[in-house]
């Protein structure tokens, strides 16, 4: 029973379904299961491969910052040799695509929704193959679609390389000589480290960061984060509600590195692996690059906010008896800066000749036709429940909870939200059947 | 984490309520955050200039304070002027300090730290070579600015730690020195 208006274009095929599912990453194919499982009708609509994001979104040397025993998704987890180890890239396009095999979910791949439309009491999904009318659409085409770029890039001198996280694959595309990474979270420090130890000279601009320890007392940071219970908070139960979400929604990564060897990688080891570190990249003018005086000041906020979380972590272990098996609390030396870190660089005198834009990810709703976006280009929605009825998003940081980001966090979300879902399906159905019995 | 005893209340002479009250407001119409800060100077002799500060536009609308503020700046004798105000240099860092210690006193209250006392001392390094114009690669300016903080307050000093550092990153005279302005000056 689609909610197909009687408008309908009649040169393209238009086809009826209860619920459209926009994107075939891991979030769509997680609310494909659910929603599987209660019977409801759907598609999933995917305009590249499944997995797509990881696939060719992706640098090579990628692996997860979480390791494989956290990897699960409704109805399937991880099940190979290596619970400790972090998937590489290929690996996780191979259990996304298992998955989608595995739960059967009804994915049209190479269809690009080009726009999305209320129409009657229900949707309308225009795609480069044709229209969906639906009563409810599930948005899960990713919150990292395009890489941000300052706008202070079009300042830079016409000869200087320019990558983003999307377009950098491998240290052979970079030329000789000195490259400035800008941004410090766990893609700016994961590809300052890759470039220095390829052999190119590195400087690292630093804003606001989230530094944590890969290990503490002898186990992964997200066995901790997991553990004690902080990836569960929820978006409604926050101790200073609104304020605290939108701030925790803005959280850049943390610098965390995914590698077997378990190594900690942040601002002291770069620093000793010969990268030069200056503060967020404020201005380019005249050929030079201007960096912030607040180094500093970061980094003590950074400091600070890491001890904090290791105290709560502490606290927490020791409540409930863990600390027993565990090593002593560590407490990690201060970020050390430069005697007088750079605060302005002539590029073309030191040798930089590509700048990589680490400065984090944006969704992109170019064909979301429907007034929900914030006046920042957001999606307004009560943890992925979105301002139009029948309309729901997922994957978006601290959407539901604090995990809801990352893969183990869509199974909760995806469960949640499909029960929601259903119940607006039945809501409606009620409705128009005593509109019918009148 | 929150125990009775925190509900005992700081007074640190901030009306916090008022703050957030504004915050609030400005977050929902977002043009009357929109301010202009206004000074306008005179010449008097030599080096030193006065500087008469009065009205500013902010919340829609002109504002009018109570009294003009006035601020006297000249240079030492050593610089062969008459030492009739401070230097340019040292009402930056005036500057710079009372707004650190604003905020210090703002996010205290904010999280409920009773503050007894807060000194800052600041210093900056200069290379008059640049003003000078002796030396081109030396820039006019600070080559850095030391702020100590020595602070007696009912916190930990990992939580007057934070309550420094969170003051830094909303401060916007720190803001103003430490990133790139753009200044057009022209001739009226
Ligand atoms: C660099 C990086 C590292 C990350 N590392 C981790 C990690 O270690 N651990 C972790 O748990 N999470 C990690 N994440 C977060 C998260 O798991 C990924 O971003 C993941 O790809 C999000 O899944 P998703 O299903 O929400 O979106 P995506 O994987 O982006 O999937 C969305 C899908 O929608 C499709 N799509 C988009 N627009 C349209 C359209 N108009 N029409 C049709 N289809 C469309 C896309 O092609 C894509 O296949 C990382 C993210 C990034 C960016």
């Amino acid at each position: 029973m689609a909610a197909c208006g009687a408008n309908a274009d009649v040169r393209r095929p238009v086809r009826g379904i209860d619920v459209v599912i926009i994107g075939a990453g891991h979030n769509g194919l997680a609310m494909s299961h659910c929603l599987a499982a209660l019977g409801i009708d759907h598609v999933v609509l995917e305009r590249g491969e499944v997995a797509n994001a990881w696939r060719r979104e992706r640098w090579d040397s990628l692996h997860l910052l979480t390791p494989n025993w956290l990897s699960r998704l409704p109805g399937y987890r991880y099940n190979g040799d290596d619970p400790d180890g972090y998937m590489s890239r290929e690996e996780v396009v191979a259990f996304i695509a298992s998955y989608a095999r595995a739960s059967l979910a009804p994915v049209l791949t190479g269809t690009t929704v080009t726009r999305l439309q209320t129409e009657g009491t229900g949707y309308r999904v225009s795609t480069d193959r044709g229209d969906w009318c639906c009563r409810a659409v599930v948005i899960a085409s990713g919150a990292f679609n395009q890489p941000v770029v300052p706008r202070l890039a079009a300042d830079l001198p016409a000869g200087i390389a320019q990558l983003t996280p999307f377009s950098y694959r491998n240290p052979s595309q970079i030329e000789d000589g000195g490259v400035l990474v800008v941004g410090a979270s766990a893609t700016g420090l994961q590809l300052a480290d890759e470039l220095q130890r390829a052999g190119r000279a590195v400087t690292l601009a630093v804003g606001e960061h989230v530094r944590i320890p890969r290990v503490y007392r002898g186990r992964d940071i997200q066995w901790w984060m997991h553990a004690a219970g902080l990836l569960d908070q929820r978006h409604d139960a926050l101790p200073n509600g609104p304020d605290d979400l939108a701030r925790a929604r803005a959280v850049a990564s943390p610098q965390l590195v995914g590698s077997r060897e378990r190594p900690i990688v942040d601002l002291n080891v770069l620093g000793a692996e010969g990268v030069r570190i200056v503060g967020r990249l404020a201005g380019v003018r005249d050929g030079k690059a201007l960096f912030s005086g607040s180094l500093r000041n970061v980094c003590a906020l950074a400091d600070l906010k890491m001890h904090r979380l290791l105290t709560t972590l502490d606290d927490w272990a020791a409540a409930c008896g863990y600390a027993d098996g565990l090593t002593p609390g560590e407490r990690f030396e201060a970020t050390h800066i430069a005697f007088s870190p750079a605060t302005s660089l002539n590029l073309e005198r030191e040798g930089i000749r590509t700048v990589i834009w680490a400065t984090g990810f944006r969704p992109d709703y170019g064909w979301l036709a429907i007034p929900v976006l914030d006046r920042k280009g957001g999606i307004r929605h009560h943890g992925g429940v979105v301002d139009a009825p029948g309309l729901y998003v997922m994957g978006l940081p601290f959407l539901r909870r604090r995990k809801s980001s990352f893969i183990h966090g869509a199974e909760d979300d995806a469960r949640e939200l499909a029960a929601h879902l259903v119940g607006h399906l039945q809501a409606q159905s009620r409705r128009y059947r005593e509109r019918m019995a009148l | 984490m929150n125990t009775l005893i925190a509900t005992a209340s700081a007074d640190n002479g901030v009306n916090v309520e008022a703050l957030l009250g504004a915050r609030q407001a400005l977050s929902e119409a977002p043009e009357a955050a929109q301010f202009k800060w206004r000074a306008s100077c005179e010449w008097i002799r030599g080096t030193r200039a006065r500087t008469h500060i009065d009205s500013f536009f902010g919340l829609g609308e002109e504002q009018r304070r109570k009294q003009v503020h006035h601020v006297e700046t000249d240079h030492p004798e050593i610089f062969a002027a008459e030492d009739h105000g401070a230097t340019p240099v040292e009402i930056v860092l005036s500057g710079l300090a009372g707004c650190l210690t604003a905020g210090i006193a703002a996010v205290a209250q904010n999280r409920n730290i009773q503050l007894h006392s807060v000194k800052a001392t600041l210093e900056a390094g200069m290379d008059l070579q640049g003003i000078l114009g002796i030396d081109g690669d030396v820039r006019n300016g600070f080559d850095g600015v030391k702020v100590t903080y020595a602070i007696d307050a009912n916190a930990s000093r990992e939580e007057i730690e934070a309550l420094v550092a969170q003051s830094q990153k909303r401060s916007a005279v720190f803001d103003i020195i430490t990133n790139p302005t753009d200044v057009s000056v022209v001739v009226a």
